[in-house]
């Protein structure tokens, strides 16, 4: 769930909008070099694009007692690498702004920030991590598309309170507030999205086996060991 | 069912129980309207700590009923799934097709040749292996 249209005062919503244009920039680069140089990556960029777009719909009823979505945006930012997710998330939270009224267009540089920017870093840099550290790929998917969604929520929640501080608690107070709001909500559908993700890729090394070593997601002896053990 | 097939639904009944339970559970039942979105919760919280803050922007396009908002919403989780299926479906295809390519190939190229590719074809179980099996031993076009 994003911050809704309005809803973040003018001077926040450029602010968020100026920090969040050198990534998106960056992201474009970074899509237009890797379609160049492996136009075959294409179909697979579609599919990351895909799957944020399916989770990012999917409303989901939470232990808070209300409801919020997934991002989507762990799965890309694995196999892409953070920047091109920058993109393909910030396009998805364009069409929400512009069809559906979620989101918004002032708050899209807020928003783009932290589910199209941070998400993707955060949920990359524990999947890099965690693999750097031996963990099984899955191990690592999982926690990787987990932090990617919860961050985003987390920088919401920051948002929020920097631009509406508790007159009595100050920004720490909202902090609170909002996080209870947006990060409590969000810990079971980060649980989902990670499951998800790691089903997607399970699929995903069973059908494009030469993309994910190409990716980097699969190393060759990763893939030969893979290979020896459902052989 | 292969194990990796029951790995997998085991996955997908997992995130439907995460699903199902707040509501079965009545997780909702403490609020005058349970299971709202929480972006609109938000916005009540902002109303509470700024009561004089008014939006200063409203949405340029604003889906005229929830009938229509919800198809909408249908519509981005249809075109998402929709392209998925597209990609897994282009896949399994290809890889299906390679790997007819190989056989047929195969029964036209010299005896040698033949004997080998048999030989292979008949360790992969005739072709008819499952999935896994089948595209550790044909690589896609593409790799």
């Amino acid at each position: 769930m994003h911050i809704a249209e309005g809803y973040l005062p003018p001077v926040h919503a450029a602010a968020w909008g100026v920090a969040s244009a050198p990534f998106i920039v960056h992201g474009v680069r970074a899509l237009t070099r890797e379609v160049r140089s492996n136009p075959e990556s294409t179909l697979l960029l579609g599919a990351s694009g895909a799957f944020t777009f399916v989770l990012s719909a999917l409303k989901l009823p939470s232990v808070t007692g209300s409801c919020s979505h997934p991002t989507g945006t762990g799965l890309g930012a694995i196999l892409f690498r953070p920047p091109i997710m920058a993109v393909l998330g910030t396009i998805t939270l364009l069409f929400q702004a512009l069809l559906l009224a979620h989101g918004g267009l002032t708050t899209l540089g807020a928003n783009a920030f932290s589910m199209a920017i941070v998400g993707p870093w955060a949920g990359y840099g524990t999947y890099l991590l965690l693999r750097r550290t031996g963990a099984p790929l899955m191990v690592a998917v999982f926690f990787g598309a987990f932090v990617a969604d919860l961050s985003t929520y987390c920088v919401t929640s920051v948002q929020l309170a920097l631009a509406f501080p508790d007159p009595a608690g100050g920004v720490l107070g909202a902090l609170a507030k909002f996080g209870g709001i947006f990060a409590v909500t969000q810990l079971p559908l980060a649980v989902s999205e990670g499951l998800l993700t790691v089903l997607v890729m399970r699929l995903l090394t069973q059908s494009s086996k030469g993309d994910l070593i190409r990716l980097g997601v699969l190393g060759g002896r990763t893939a030969e060991r893979r290979e020896e053990a459902t052989a | 069912m292969s194990r990796n097939t029951k790995i997998n639904a085991l996955l997908l009944l997992v995130v439907a129980a995460l699903a199902v339970l707040p509501l079965a559970l009545g997780l909702g039942d403490h609020k005058e309207e349970p299971f709202t979105g929480a972006d609109g919760e938000a916005e009540t919280a902002i109303t509470e700590l700024h009561p004089d803050y008014e939006p200063w922007f409203s949405p340029l396009y604003e889906p005229p009923s929830g009938e229509i908002e919800s198809g909408l919403f249908s519509l981005q989780a249809a075109l998402g799934a929709g392209f998925l299926a597209y990609y897994f479906g282009l896949r399994r295809g290809r890889r299906q097709g390679a790997a007819l390519a190989k056989e047929t190939q195969a029964k036209v190229v010299g005896a040698k040749t033949a004997e080998a590719v048999e030989a292979k074809a008949s360790a992969d179980g005739g072709g008819t292996g499952s999935g896994a099996t089948r595209s550790a031993s044909v690589d896609e076009p593409g790799a």
